[in-house]
Formats: C-alpha cells, sequence, structure tokens
C-alpha cells in the first residue's frame, strides 16, 4: 500500500438550511487518479474546496499530506495545486506576468521560478500565449493557465475542479495525457461530468449524488456492477403482427412478450420501452455475464413472437451513473424513449376528440371498430397507419 | 512577510493595467490644483505662502478617492472567484488583507507625492513655513490610510464593487466628515464635542496647523487597525458561511 495522499472523514457542509455534503469519507493513495462524479450540485466542489481549505467543514476533518485542514491549512495548501471550476484567474495579467506572480507567492526564486515557469508552459503548451493578456485568451487557453498554475510548484496532490470543461477534443487529448503523466507520481482528484473521461483517466471513481458518497470504487468495477448485459429486443404487435403471420394474442394478451422473456434463466426483468409503428421494444436486465440472445430467440419462437430486432448492450459506467444518481435528474435513455411514447398517445387522445383535427378522425373511423378490443390506445395508432400503409401497397 | 509584499506588488501594479488608478489620479490632482487656486478667495488674492488649504481640498477628495480605489480590492476578488486562487495558496487571510491594502496605500502615497511641486512652487514665490506642510503632509497620509482601510473593510463585506463603492462613498463622508460636520455646528456642548472628536476633517484641520496631536495620530491609527481588523475577520468568516 503506498502512502495516504487524502483521507477525509465524515466531511459534511451545510450552506444555511442547504446541505451540500453529507458525511463523506473516502481514501487518496500517492499514485492514484481519483474522478469524482456527481451530477451538478452534488457536492463535489464543495468537498474540493473543502480540500484545499478554501471553506471550512460544518462536520468532520480531513488529512491532506499529513496535514490536518483545522490545524495545518498552510501546509495542506503548500501540498495541493489547485485549479477551481470556472478557472477565475486575474485578466489584467499578462500570462507570463501571472506565472512569475505564482511563483513568486508559491515561494519560487529566481533560476528555479523561471525553470518552472518554463516547463510548465511546455508542458501545457502556452508558448504561443505567453506574452498575451489573459482577457484576450480563449477558454482553452485559459483553462492551460489555470492548469499551469496548478502544476507549477510541483505539489504532490493536484485537485483539478473539471479540469477539461471548455478544450476542444484535441486539447482534451493533449492534457488528459499530461493528467496521466503527472498521475504517475502525485495523487489527483478531478471532477468531472464526462463518463468516458473517467474511464480512461481514472483508476477510481467516486460518485457522488445529492451531497452523499454512492459509489466508491474501479470504474471497471462499477461497470460490472450493473449486473450482466442488457437487451434490446424489438417484436411486432398488433395488426403488423397478423400481416406477418404471428399469432396476434402473442403481443396482447394471452401470454405476453414480457411473460414468455421473463422465464428465460438468468433473466432479472423486463421493461416496456417503447411501442411505436406496431413494435414493442423491451428491455431485457440480466444478472449473468453470459450471452443470451439465443434462448432470447427462441423464446420468442416458441411463443410465436415475431422478432425484428434483438441487440445486447454491455453494462457501462453511464448506465450506473445514471442509476445511482438517477432521481436527481440523471434520465437514462430508456426512460426518455418512455415519455416519447406517452406524448404519442396523449397526441391521440387530443387528436380523436378533436373535432377540427379532421385527419385524424378520418383515419380513425374506418378502423375504430377492428380495433377497439386493443387495450391501448397506442395500438390503435400503429394499427390505422398499418392500414393505411396496406392500402398504399395495394 | 513575503507574501505581503508580494501581494501588495500585484495590487499596485494592477492599478496601472486597469484605468482606474489613472482616472483617480488625473482627476484627484487637476481638481486639487483648481481648487487650491481658483476656490475663492483663491490662492493669488489671498496672497499668502500657505499651502493649508491644499490638504483640506486633498482631504475632501480623498471622500471620492478612497471608495474607489479600495472598491475591488476583495469585492473584485470575490466577484470574479480569484479570491479561491488566491486563498489556496500557502497564505494567511491576514496577508492577503495587508498586502491589498499595502497596494492601495502606495498608490496613494504616488498621488500624495504628485502634489509635491504644489507646496515647492509655493516656496520659490514667498516664504514657506515647512512646518505646517510637514505637519499637513503627516496628517494627510494618516488621514489617508484610514480612509482607504475603512474602504478594504466595506469591499470585504461585498462581491459587487460598485456597492462596495457607495457604501464606504456614505461611511467616510456622510458619517465621518459632513454629519459631523452639519451636528458640530447645530449641536452644542458635549453632543458637539463628541462629534468633533469623530469628524475626520476636524483631524487634519489641526495636524495642517502645524500642531501634531497624539490624539489626532491615535484617532486615525485606530480607524486603520479596526478597518483592517474587520476586513480580516469577513474574510476570515468567509470560510465558515
Amino acid at each position: 500500500m503506498s502512502e495516504l495522499m487524502i483521507e477525509a472523514r465524515g466531511l459534511g457542509k451545510r450552506y444555511g438550511n442547504a446541505v451540500a455534503l453529507k458525511n463523506a469519507s473516502f481514501e487518496l493513495r500517492r499514485g492514484e487518479i481519483l474522478g469524482f462524479l456527481g451530477p451538478n450540485g452534488a457536492g463535489k466542489s464543495t468537498t474540493m474546496k473543502i480540500l484545499t481549505c478554501f471553506i471550512a467543514p460544518t462536520t468532520g476533518t480531513a488529512t491532506v499530506n499529513g496535514c490536518d485542514i483545522w490545524e495545518d491549512p498552510l501546509g495542506v495548501r503548500e501540498a495541493i495545486g489547485y485549479l477551481p471550476e470556472s478557472t477565475p484567474l486575474y485578466r489584467e495579467m499578462l500570462v507570463h506576468e501571472y506565472l512569475q506572480w505564482v511563483a513568486t507567492m508559491r515561494g519560487l526564486k529566481g533560476d528555479t521560478a523561471n525553470k518552472r515557469i518554463l516547463k510548465v508552459v511546455e508542458q501545457v503548451g502556452l508558448e504561443q500565449v505567453i506574452a498575451k493578456g489573459i482577457s484576450e485568451l480563449s477558454k482553452g487557453y485559459r483553462q492551460r493557465v489555470g492548469l499551469a498554475q496548478a502544476l507549477l510548484h510541483e505539489p504532490p496532490i493536484l485537485i483539478l475542479d473539471e479540469p477539461l470543461s471548455g478544450l476542444d477534443p484535441n486539447q482534451a487529448v493533449e492534457i488528459r495525457a499530461l493528467i496521466k503523466e503527472i498521475g504517475k507520481e502525485r495523487t489527483i482528484m478531478l471532477s468531472t461530468h464526462n463518463l468516458a473521461e473517467v474511464q480512461v483517466t481514472c483508476q477510481r471513481v467516486l460518485i457522488v449524488d445529492r451531497g452523499r458518497i454512492v459509489a466508491d470504487d474501479t470504474p471497471e468495477a462499477l461497470a460490472r456492477s450493473g449486473g450482466g448485459p442488457r437487451y434490446r429486443v424489438s417484436v411486432l404487435t398488433g395488426r403488423k403482427l397478423e400481416a406477418r403471420g404471428g399469432f396476434r394474442d402473442a403481443a396482447n394478451g394471452g401470454p405476453s412478450a414480457e411473460e414468455a422473456f421473463r422465464k428465460i434463466r438468468g433473466v432479472e426483468g423486463v421493461h416496456r420501452l417503447s411501442k411505436k409503428n406496431g413494435e414493442v421494444q423491451l428491455e431485457i436486465t440480466t444478472h449473468v455475464e453470459d450471452d443470451l440472445r439465443p434462448e432470447i430467440f427462441r423464446a420468442a419462437v416458441e411463443t410465436g413472437l415475431v422478432l425484428v430486432g434483438l441487440e445486447a448492450k454491455k453494462q457501462n459506467l453511464e448506465q450506473v451513473f445514471q442509476h445511482l444518481t438517477a432521481s436527481a435528474g440523471g434520465v437514462s435513455s430508456g426512460d426518455e424513449d418512455l415519455d416519447e411514447d406517452l406524448e404519442d398517445d396523449e397526441d391521440l387522445e387530443d387528436g380523436s376528440d378533436d373535432e377540427e383535427d379532421d385527419e385524424d378522425l378520418e383515419d380513425g373511423s374506418d378502423d375504430e371498430e377492428d380495433t377497439s378490443d386493443d387495450d391501448e390506445e397506442g395500438a390503435s395508432d400503429d394499427d390505422e397507419e398499418d392500414a393505411s400503409d396496406d392500402e398504399e401497397k395495394k | 512577510m513575503h507574501n505581503v509584499m508580494t501581494i501588495a506588488a500585484r495590487q499596485f501594479r494592477s492599478y496601472f493595467n486597469t484605468p482606474v488608478a489613472y482616472i483617480v489620479m488625473f482627476l484627484v490632482l487637476l481638481v486639487l490644483g483648481f481648487l487650491f487656486f481658483f476656490w475663492p478667495p483663491g490662492f493669488f488674492l489671498a496672497d499668502r505662502a500657505s499651502v493649508s488649504q491644499m490638504f483640506f481640498f486633498f482631504g475632501i477628495l480623498m471622500g471620492l478617492a478612497a471608495p474607489a480605489l479600495t472598491m475591488g480590492l476583495i469585492a473584485e476578488e470575490r466577484g470574479s472567484g480569484t479570491i479561491e486562487l488566491l486563498l489556496t495558496m500557502p497564505v494567511r487571510e491576514s496577508e492577503v488583507i495587508i498586502g491589498k491594502y499595502l497596494g492601495a496605500l502606495g498608490l496613494f502615497s504616488v498621488m500624495v507625492a504628485l502634489t509635491l511641486p504644489i507646496p515647492i512652487g509655493v516656496s520659490t514665490l514667498g516664504d514657506l513655513d515647512w512646518g505646517p506642510v510637514i505637519g499637513g503632509y503627516v496628517g494627510l497620509f494618516l488621514q489617508g490610510a484610514a480612509m482607504l482601510s475603512l474602504g478594504i473593510m466595506v469591499s470585504s463585506w461585498t462581491k459587487d464593487q460598485l456597492v462596495a463603492f457607495f457604501i464606504s462613498f456614505f461611511l467616510l463622508v456622510i458619517v465621518l466628515w459632513a454629519a459631523p460636520l452639519a451636528l458640530g455646528w447645530a449641536a452644542s456642548g458635549s453632543m458637539a464635542t463628541f462629534m468633533q472628536s469623530i469628524s475626520i476633517q476636524e483631524r487634519l484641520a489641526s495636524m495642517t496647523r502645524g500642531v501634531i496631536d497624539t490624539r489626532d495620530v491615535i484617532y486615525f491609527l485606530s480607524l486603520t487597525a479596526l478597518g483592517l481588523l474587520v476586513a480580516f475577520r469577513a474574510l476570515e468568516s468567509r470560510r465558515w458561511s
């Protein structure tokens, strides 16, 4: 086990009545790159501000590089290079002037200071703008100046609040490589919204949601924790199904598609995602790693379902993240589909009630009797469309 | 101390990177020269080799200049967020306050130094008594130090420079200058004495007569200390909010 660089114990922060952070405990060892994930306002920046001694926690304490944040805030600050969220810089200064000032503030003098400045300028790629005013710089360059000031005194710990925001993809690749390089001998804690970035850059992930730490693990382990692969299955329903020679009651009434798939061994649950154009899309969640596609296919055939789509999706960090932080606004793609589906239904209701909406009314009048046994209006909509499709073909 | 000077130097230089310093210095010196020479009865009509009027006018102009020079000291850092980088460097809150204060005091000193041609010019025209001039400069400097200190105090309360400007203007001009002046005339007895004792103008006036009274010095020094202490506390308490 390498040296313990950051140890947080029961950190909590309240702003008035609002709880920003609740009982957060975690550790960081030398050479680790920790990705700090969470929706906006989850407490990422608050945690970072506490660790850099910018604000004091309401409860708990932390040790940074062996210095307690209460006892020795200056020791903590010396050990940390910090890039705050919005990269606040003195806009009226020139880049080199600013770096010179930071060097002096960090106690670097003369030759050492100049060497370090040259080094970070090269590391983060600031050569082109060194003589420019900070206010003239683009967001990406300002971000680099922010990184440069954090790296200047070669601190053992780097705390970077969204270091890649505002960078274009090429710059992001460069800076990500730089972070990985620096992270070999130092400890880095970085917050981000970008999950792909965490998977590439970080050895460990800490997920916070509404002030609580909800996960602390390697990206791989977290991705696995979401269970086995998921399957997206599309089957035909209603008239479309009949037209293709399937059993109508397979999808409506009778043994439903959901039930059929649920019987497969290893399947955890089946959710209907959407129903459009006579196709039902289902998501099957599993708890085994094995490929269940053959079983799904067989079950569909045995039940008389017409399978028109089958796709296996490996669980990834994104889904786990969405799952863990779901109620705080993380919307999974499945939910979006569902929402759309609901909207479609509403449209139809409006249409059939509304006399002025001629199109819906005329189309609907022919099919109304045929489709009256359908449970859902969404289905009848599908059938209408199918019917007109068929007419066109004739 | 090293940190204090680094912060002070940056602050001093940053005044010249923005138009604030130039505007304040230009206006103060221009208006000061105008008032000194032409405010009735005017220097030439009065026909006396004295510059006490200059200190009087400079003191009044500082009511505008001090808020303008100090409004951004802390408020701007808080508004733009740069305070977060400053206070996560290995510096104490007190070093930040004193450093920034010294930066402002440095600029004020430059302004004061730029008025030197006036007494020097006057001394070539007539027989200038340097005693009151030196007393006046000491008083002016002490007064400026106190006003800037109250300015940084107000600046540490807000994120908005303009708000800081108006509050310190109110504090310096209304509370410490106009109100004591008006009430000192209107009231009598202990009230008048009290008003005189908190009046900035009253303190400066006695110094420009060449009298350096310990009480006046203590008055300005305690105002300075009060302002810096409150500013320091305000900056420190931010950690807990």
